[in-house]
């Protein structure tokens, strides 16, 4: 097996079962494996909704370090639509021609730098800078901001092995408030300004709704991009042929982004918590649990995607739903896949090959199931086209 | 080449005209509202969801059964629903008018 590879370890137990198991925090998951199951739970909130105590819909929960309801992620209809509508136009500024002209500027950058030296650690020296900086755009705010960002580290929000210890979640959330008060102070043309001044069902939007959308916007799209980003550079470092072809071809590069998404799935599973006893594949879930609707295994499911577990660049079809599905899609796609659809194309344009020298995989646990989901480093060279 | 009209939601009409690519492909060059075409045109984010008169079905054609499985969970969808990057712009396409879901 290549080192770029992702395996699925719930293709059995979706075949068989339908659900897995997992306990955590003494709150137990029942999780959804198959494609069509997740997309009905994803769309049925009436029957799994969001809106429940803040934090317990994120695996693992952040029940114990978070008050802040996450906005308008744990919120269901009506309610949810309203606040959508109000921050969605915000979030599809990346398909306008001034933002991807600066996010191409910044991208290629990084791939320049990159080039120019002998060995980067790609997780902290390419992914983590290129996500920052990109936020930076995303909230309108100076691109010097982002260093403070950096200098926090991969795994700033939450403890690797302690989903308890909430010194850690207050970094970001103590940053947040520090920044409302700036806004506050001064307003400008940035996220916290534009949000304390918008308006919704006839009230300005509080302070502790504002910072309940700016922990989502900080939170939601760290990772996951730093994941799919390292894990895009780990497959064209195996796979010299995939950046000839996107060479050879550009117009299959946004074909390209949905199935490395796809393949990636750079959020494994989110939760829902269920209304009223119902049940999953013939699996009782009782009122008052979780559930978790497995990304990365429906997009797996052989029902619906032919050699699921192969990355065919210009896959036609493919409902993936690595950004999630029905009315709870991802707020930052835009944003993320216009990043990696701009480092297809600089990657495309600048660099001949990519060698892997090591790597140290991140394996998640999830009761009895070991997903990778990424890399804690991965040190590569870059050469120049 | 193929005439293809676009109604809103809002009721108003577009006439735009197409030689290659998807429908969708077409509504977004041409700024339709209504049809954002988020995931590229790979029928994973379904918006671009319109419905296809009876008279203009044959057509299109039928839609996939991954295809019908995305129109499921959709608002507004219905027998005549498609997702219009699934409808590849040809001369047999030329005078279609096409109703925005959204």
């Amino acid at each position: 097996m290549k080192k770029s590879a992702i395996p699925d370890p719930f293709e059995q137990t979706r075949l068989e079962k339908g659900v897995g198991e997992m306990n955590e925090q003494n709150d137990p998951i029942v999780m959804v494996l198959r494609h069509k199951d997740v997309r009905r739970c994803a769309h049925k909130w009436q029957t799994f909704q969001s809106g429940a105590q803040p934090g317990r819909i994120v695996i693992p929960s952040e029940v114990a370090i978070r008050d802040t309801r996450q906005i308008p992620f744990e919120l269901d209809p009506p309610q949810h639509g309203a606040y959508r509508t109000l921050v969605e136009a915000w979030f599809k500024r990346p398909l306008q021609e001034a933002y991807q002209a600066q996010l191409s500027q910044q991208i290629n950058a990084i791939v320049d730098e990159a080039l120019s030296r002998d060995q980067v650690e790609v997780v902290s020296e390419f992914s983590l800078p290129l996500q920052s900086r990109a936020l930076t755009l995303l909230l309108n705010i100076p691109y010097s901001e982002a260093a403070t960002w950096i200098s926090w580290g991969t795994h700033v929000f939450r403890s690797e092995d302690d989903p308890l210890d909430k010194s850690k979640a207050n970094i970001l959330y103590d940053y947040i408030d520090r920044q409302i008060d700036q806004a506050i102070k001064n307003p400008g043309e940035d996220l916290y300004s534009v949000l304390l001044n918008s308006e919704i069902e006839g009230h300005k939007l509080n302070r502790e709704e504002v910072k309940g959308v700016m922990i989502l916007t900080f939170a939601g799209g760290r990772d996951t991009v730093i994941n799919a980003v390292t894990n895009s550079i780990a497959y064209f470092a195996d796979h010299p042929e995939s950046l000839e072809l996107i060479r050879k071809q550009p117009d299959i590069t946004g074909k390209a982004v949905e199935e490395l998404i796809r393949y990636f799935a750079p959020l494994t599973h989110m939760g829902r918590v269920a209304t009223q006893d119902t049940q999953v594949c013939e699996h009782a879930v009782k009122a008052d649990s979780r559930i978790s609707l497995c990304w990365a295994s429906a997009n797996r499911d052989a029902s619906v995607f032919e050699n699921p577990n192969e990355v065919i660049l210009d896959r036609k079809i493919n409902p993936h739903v690595s950004f999630g599905f029905s009315h709870h899609n991802c707020l930052g796609a835009t944003h993320a896949r216009q990043i990696l659809k701009t480092l297809l194309q600089v990657l495309a344009q600048k660099v001949q090959s990519i060698d892997l020298l090591a790597t140290e995989d991140n394996i998640e646990e999830w009761g009895n199931f070991k997903r990778k989901v990424g890399y804690h480093q991965i040190n590569v060279h870059f050469n120049a086209k | 080449m193929a005439k293809i009209t676009f109604i809103t939601s809002d009721h108003e009409t577009i006439t735009v005209e197409g030689t290659s690519g998807s429908v969708m492909q077409l509504a977004v060059k041409n700024n339709i509202q209504g049809i954002d075409g988020d995931c590229g045109g790979v029928c994973s984010c379904a918006t671009c969801h319109v419905h296809v008169p009876t008279e203009f079905q044959d057509k299109t054609g039928k839609a996939s059964e991954i295809e019908k499985d995305m129109l499921e969970f959709e608002d507004n969808a219905n027998e005549s629903s498609r997702l219009s990057c699934q409808l590849d712009i040809s001369e047999a396409l030329d005078g279609i008018v096409l109703h925005i879901a959204n």
